[in-house]
């Protein structure tokens, strides 16, 4: 029987949502790792019990947690509890949560600045994973996404992770910026129909792609306009917050910037504004209908300064034209004095028919919408401020 | 020579243990030599007390004995002979910092 199961990160743990086709009956479980923050949780499209997770604290640093059996049990993965830490050639062996950054200049580039809000150069230092991206066919294979930002992969499920560095050392890094949230990347797409292509989005950056599996990158913000950034149309410095494909038409891209809802038609060669309607186009989410490539969704927020819905209504917006004609969706949203925020990983969808939409806010709600955001009710009302949330269809 | 350690909440859950921990140490009682010996024991532990590359404290991890606060002594600097004989613990803690 077919099901759904959400994967919900939040400031104090990760808990695991799951029903069956219908939707209305929800089984809750967790928090897992509780009173830490977990950034991202995902699966993998390949094997959906295969499930990665980001576990953070200010205080003890980065784990990455594993569950191969759909998030009922997990571990760490890496070096077992009496092997030796290194290997007989005396390199230290992976583990999960040493990311180091590769600035050798055969494999990178020494790059060891970036801008700090000020201008000022500012050292590369590793802080946390915000996003997690497994390979589209193999289960082993996962993207990490990290602040300061850089991209890492592993092939060996989550052991050790390697990063890839001509990301940072493709000429622009010295010019990237943290965002209010940190210099982080947050948004990886891997291309379904070509597996040598790669998006990736960064705040406050922007955009970037590899179209040869991750050795060369460039920026593809042609478009964007900033008013925030001494020159609003520079080639980086934008602080894009999310990013969203259909896998029918990967060339076309969604974009929620920190102000304005674009869009590019040629896989980011150039972007121009959908936000049309809207009643403000600041806000963190995009997702897009699994089903019409051409309808998606975002959660206006009112400005940079005041991250809460405008006029205290919970609204989410839908275009089912690709952008500029907005419809807003309220049922079963609070539409009074409601002051939460949606973070920029807290949107997902289903792919069952009817499409099921799905959204976390800092208020601790999930809300699900089992026909395409016509209608939506609360899964869960008290959790911690969610930070993001993912979600599989079991068949 | 066995060595007491406490730690923090979070971490004994991580390594899945209760209570302290005892630690068979080799050589003399530091720093150091104390959180090799627990990272050996429970490798899910690597980099949560101390960077991987750098060996540095984490800046919110404190190191505690014998009344003393010794987060800033030397990695190296031998430790009170109470945590050396087992008498004492070698406390880590996670420092009070809200949230």
């Amino acid at each position: 029987m077919s099901g759904v199961r959400a994967l919900v990160g939040t400031r104090k743990g990760a808990f695991v949502l799951t029903s069956d086709a219908k939707r209305e009956q929800w089984d809750i479980s967790g928090p897992h790792f509780a009173g830490w923050e977990i950034y991202h949780l995902k699966g993998s499209p390949a094997d959906p019990n295969r499930l990665y997770a980001s576990q953070s604290s200010g205080w003890f640093g980065q784990i990455i947690q594993r569950s191969d059996d759909g998030g009922k049990t997990w571990h760490q993965p890496g070096t077992p509890a009496g092997e030796p830490m290194t290997t007989p050639e005396g390199f230290l062996k992976g583990e999960s949560n040493r990311f180091v950054y590769d600035t050798s200049p055969v494999t990178g580039k020494p790059l060891t600045t970036h801008q700090w809000y000020d201008g000022t150069p500012h050292p590369w230092q590793f802080k946390r994973v915000w996003h997690l991206e497994p390979s589209l066919n193999d289960p082993d294979t996962v993207y990490a996404g990290v602040e300061d930002a850089a991209l890492f992969r592993s092939t060996d499920g989550g052991t050790s992770w390697h990063e890839i560095s001509g990301l940072r050392g493709h000429g622009s890094g010295d010019k990237w910026a943290p965002g209010a949230g940190g210099m982080c990347l947050h948004t990886i797409l891997l291309d379904p129909s070509n597996p040598n292509r790669i998006f990736i989005a960064i705040s406050a950056a922007g955009a970037f792609r590899t179209d040869d599996g991750g050795k060369t990158w460039r920026p593809i913000n042609r478009g964007l306009h900033s008013l925030y950034i001494p020159n609003p149309t520079a080639e980086v410095g934008h602080c894009v917050h999310r990013i969203a494909m259909h896998r029918s038409r990967p060339d076309v891209l969604f974009m929620q910037k920190h102000w304005d809802v674009m869009r590019s038609d040629d896989a980011g060669e150039s972007w121009h504004e959908i936000s049309g309607d809207l009643p403000t186009d600041f806000g963190f989410v995009i997702d897009v209908h699994a089903h019409e490539p051409n309808t998606i969704y975002v959660v206006p927020i009112k400005s940079d300064s005041e991250h809460f819905p405008p006029d205290g209504k919970l609204r989410v917006y839908r275009s089912r034209t690709g952008g500029n004609d907005w419809e807003a969706l309220t049922k079963g949203l609070p539409q009074d004095n409601c002051y939460v925020n949606v973070l920029r990983d807290a949107m997902a969808v289903d792919s069952l028919d009817k499409c099921g939409v799905y959204f976390g806010t800092t208020g601790g709600q999930v809300y699900a919408s089992a026909d395409e955001g016509n209608s939506w009710v609360p899964i869960v009302r008290d959790l911690p401020a969610v930070v993001s949330v993912e979600v599989q269809t079991l068949s | 020579m066995i060595i007491r350690v406490t730690l923090p909440a979070h971490l004994r859950k991580l390594a899945r243990v209760d209570g302290e921990v005892k630690l068979d140490v080799e050589g003399p009682a530091t720093q150091c030599s104390i959180l090799d010996a627990l990272e050996a024991r429970y490798p899910m532990l690597r980099g949560t007390i101390r960077d991987q590359v750098t060996q540095r404290r984490r800046s919110f991890v404190r190191f505690f004995a014998c009344g003393e606060d010794l987060s800033h002594e030397r990695p190296d600097a031998p430790l009170p002979s109470a945590v050396a004989t087992g008498a004492e613990p070698f406390m880590i803690v996670g420092a009070i910092a809200g949230g």
